[in-house]
């Protein structure tokens, strides 16, 4: 594998392999000192044409604990501002000798593009309403830890409400999530069902009441306010009626059920109740495996392959 | 004056006969057909037809305004590359077509080019805006015979119909590029499985049948004469069956590109394949086919669209859409399709010399005393294309790499060699 651009790119068994290299990562992260040098020397770009916080951050802590050395380009403080070109920014940074680039952009597609401008191993960070492999990765993560069934999601149900069709999220996670075994339900307005759904292999349901009390994961998507803005949704007060998850909804869950989202959270939007009091929110727990799953990203792309250098630290 | 010559042993493709013969040419006429013609210069012709220079209905030749992407030269260049003695130049241009100095300035450029004729077209509306009609009178004395907003659809119905009334009055045609924009915002590829699966705006089929089926009811109410640009989807093909059907004054163009390639290429990211209408799927493409064998499609035009090497180096959504096809259209469409000869002659010469009303010196049959504004072309030997081997300033080509079976040998304008053993002359 030289790059992470979608989760297509990767099979069950790579899939698979990097969720147990993250169990290792995991581990390091516990430690008093949590860093090994496993990717002494390396030098990792991480590149964002879109504001991002969680993502860029967990990238880059990830990249520290492994011991690389990260440089950060921001798109608000580039030569981008100069007029320069995505080929050219790309080329100039490879040439500083860089071994992975991080790259987020609102465009679809980009980072399979700049494959061709650098020698550098290149993993998606999120691309426009495409791919945000990570992201599923971390989220299989989660769910396969959270029931203890390590390789598998055989036999759950996941229902994913909200923006679907343009979210990046649900495309990577709906294919993770259905090639680990588990049964995918969408729950969207009309407007934001992505054209062709029943290609995708998941069913639809129009209300988050079909779905809240049956299933064994809710994942909830941002409901982006400006697409109330466009004739997409009649208004915010009837999109919250049929999709948000209100307290009353939350009580509704299934005993041993999981609520995720993830993040940024629009509250009183997608969830009108707070988190903090649904038994099964882990929301946080994403966003802390998010750093062992992307340690594990990094290690499999750039390291020497043998897990047995991430004993290193423990023993120094 | 030129010095007379002779192609020899060509298979000659007149629309009522094909016969082989040689032809004799001299001071721009054709001077005999027959056996055993003989002349200083003779051009070989042997396992080739030869048929009367393709026009093309719809080229992009990017000047003025676009300069570093195609000049009318390079332009002209490649359409007689490709066996073209006539080409309709789209009024797309900075300044647009849309006034007597603009047209007057891309005849003259075609003119001192002297590869091809070049013919402009004219705007429907002022800068393309689809706010003001243009002066049709004006420009109609100018010898513009074909007027369209090409690179978008005239959206104001009660616009276009009486852009239409006047276009019946003139006796002029009405071009269309048939996209409801409503439909089609930030649209970078077909509305389809691919797209989906890409994350990437559609631009639906029905946003094309939509504009198809207004402006047939349009051409039904004012009796004016219309041309759908780039036919792309099977909905189309069957509205325009059956407004043909119903004896309607309409008339239809299918791209090389729309026949050859399907939107699952663009699953690459590489916008060479992004084109306005997009590439479709495999059953519009056999749509498309039948719509040719059956005559519903009477021509097959190139939308050739040059464009920058460093606009095309952009993300998907932000590159320009378009492709290169001059130099290509003879081999694509005898590559990806089954046709005669006959065929062949009638979609990229005669048909098109009658839309654009060119029937005085192209598309015509050849004999003795006709025009000599000749193709000759074959439909058997592969080349592989290479987009640093074409003439165009731009790189564009969706078929680089590729092999195509078809090419063409000679093309001769006005009398004049400009194309021999597939080289330019000038």
């Amino acid at each position: 594998m030289k790059h992470l651009l979608s989760t297509h790119d990767l099979s069950v068994d790579e899939i698979v392999g990097i969720l147990d290299v993250a169990d290792h990562m995991a581990e390091i992260n516990t430690r008093a000192l949590p860093k090994v040098p496993a990717l002494r020397g390396k030098t990792i770009a991480s590149v964002f044409f879109e504001d991002s916080t969680r993502t860029r951050l967990s990238f880059e802590t990830a990249a520290k604990r492994l011991s690389a050395d990260v440089m950060t380009f921001m798109a608000s403080s580039s030569s981008l501002n100069k007029g320069e070109s995505l080929r050219d920014t790309i080329e100039t940074l490879s040439a500083m000798g860089i071994d992975a680039l991080v790259i987020r952009h609102k465009s679809s597609g980009v980072p399979q593009t700049i494959t061709q401008w650098t020698d550098a191993a290149v993993i998606n960070a999120g691309d426009g309403w495409h791919q945000h492999p990570t992201q599923g990765l971390l989220d299989a993560y989660t769910v396969t830890r959270e029931f203890g069934t390590k390789d598998s999601l055989q036999g759950r149900s996941i229902a994913i409400v909200g923006d679907i069709k343009h979210s990046r999220v649900a495309r990577s996670n709906i294919d993770i999530f259905r090639r680990l075994g588990a049964h995918v339900v969408v729950v969207a307005p009309p407007a934001l069902l992505p054209s062709n759904v029943e290609s995708w292999g998941v069913e639809v349901r129009s209300t988050i009441d079909d779905v809240v009390g049956d299933v064994d994961v809710l994942y909830m998507l941002r409901m982006q306010l400006e697409r109330m803005d466009s004739a997409i949704v009649p208004s915010l007060p009837e999109y919250c009626a049929t999709y948000s998850l209100t307290p009353e909804r939350a009580a509704q869950m299934g005993k041993g059920s999981l609520l995720m989202h993830p993040g940024p959270i629009n509250r009183g939007v997608e969830l009108i109740v707070d988190p903090a009091d649904v038994p099964g929110s882990c929301i946080l727990a994403q966003v802390k495996n998010g750093v062992s799953v992307r340690m594990a990203i990094l290690f499999s792309l750039l390291g020497s392959g043998a897990t047995s250098v991430l004993q290193q630290g423990a023993e120094s | 004056m030129n010095a007379p010559f002779v192609i020899k042993g060509a298979t000659i493709v007149n629309p009522d006969a094909m016969f082989v013969a040689d032809v004799a040419i001299s001071n721009g006429i054709i001077t005999a057909v027959g056996e055993a013609l003989e002349a200083d210069l003779v051009l070989d012709g042997t396992g080739c037809y030869l048929s009367s220079g393709f026009v093309d209905l719809h080229t992009h030749l990017r000047e003025p305004g676009k300069e570093e992407a195609e000049t009318i030269e390079s332009g002209s260049r490649a359409a007689a590359l490709g066996g073209y003695t006539a080409v309709v130049a789209m009024p797309n241009t900075d300044p647009a077509q849309d006034n007597v100095a603009t047209v007057r300035f891309v005849r003259d450029q075609g003119v001192k080019a002297g590869l091809c004729e070049v013919v402009p077209s004219g705007c429907i509306t002022i800068g393309r805006l689809g706010k003001q009609m243009v002066p049709y009178a004006r420009l109609a004395e100018e010898g513009v015979t074909l007027f369209t907003d090409d690179g978008t659809g005239v959206q104001d119905a009660l616009l276009m119909q009486r852009a239409l009334a006047i276009a019946a009055q003139l006796g002029v045609t009405m071009a269309q590029h048939c996209e409801v924009a409503s439909m089609t915002k930030g649209a970078v590829m077909h509305d389809g499985e691919c797209c989906s699966s890409m994350g990437v705006p559609g631009w639906p089929s029905e946003a094309e049948e939509k504009m198809v089926q207004r402006d047939i009811g349009l051409v039904r109410s004012t009796g004016a004469k219309m041309h759908f640009l780039h036919l792309s989807t099977a909905g189309s093909v069957s509205l325009v069956r059956a407004a043909k059907a119903e004896g309607l004054p309409i008339t239809a163009e299918v791209t090389p590109h729309h026949l050859a390639l399907h939107d699952e290429l663009l699953r690459s990211f590489d916008p060479v394949f992004k084109v306005n209408p997009p590439l479709r799927t495999a059953e519009d493409i056999e749509a498309l086919k039948a719509g040719i064998a059956d005559g519903t499609i009477d021509a097959v035009a190139t939308d050739h669209a040059p464009h920058a090497g460093h606009t095309k180096e952009q993300p998907l959504d932000v590159a320009p859409p378009g492709m290169l096809g001059l130099e290509t259209a003879l081999g694509v469409l005898n590559t990806a399709t089954v046709v005669s000869p006959q065929q062949i002659a009638s979609l990229m010469s005669w048909a098109p010399a009658r839309i654009a009303e060119l029937t005085e010196r192209h598309g015509r049959s050849i004999a003795v005393g006709e025009p000599a504004n000749i193709a000759v072309w074959d439909t058997t030997s592969v080349w592989t294309v290479s987009r640093d081997n074409l003439s165009s300033k731009s790189r564009n080509t969706p078929y680089h790499g590729m092999d195509l079976r078809g090419r063409v040998r000679h093309t001769i304008f006005n009398g004049e060699i400009v194309v021999r053993d597939g080289k330019a002359l000038k």
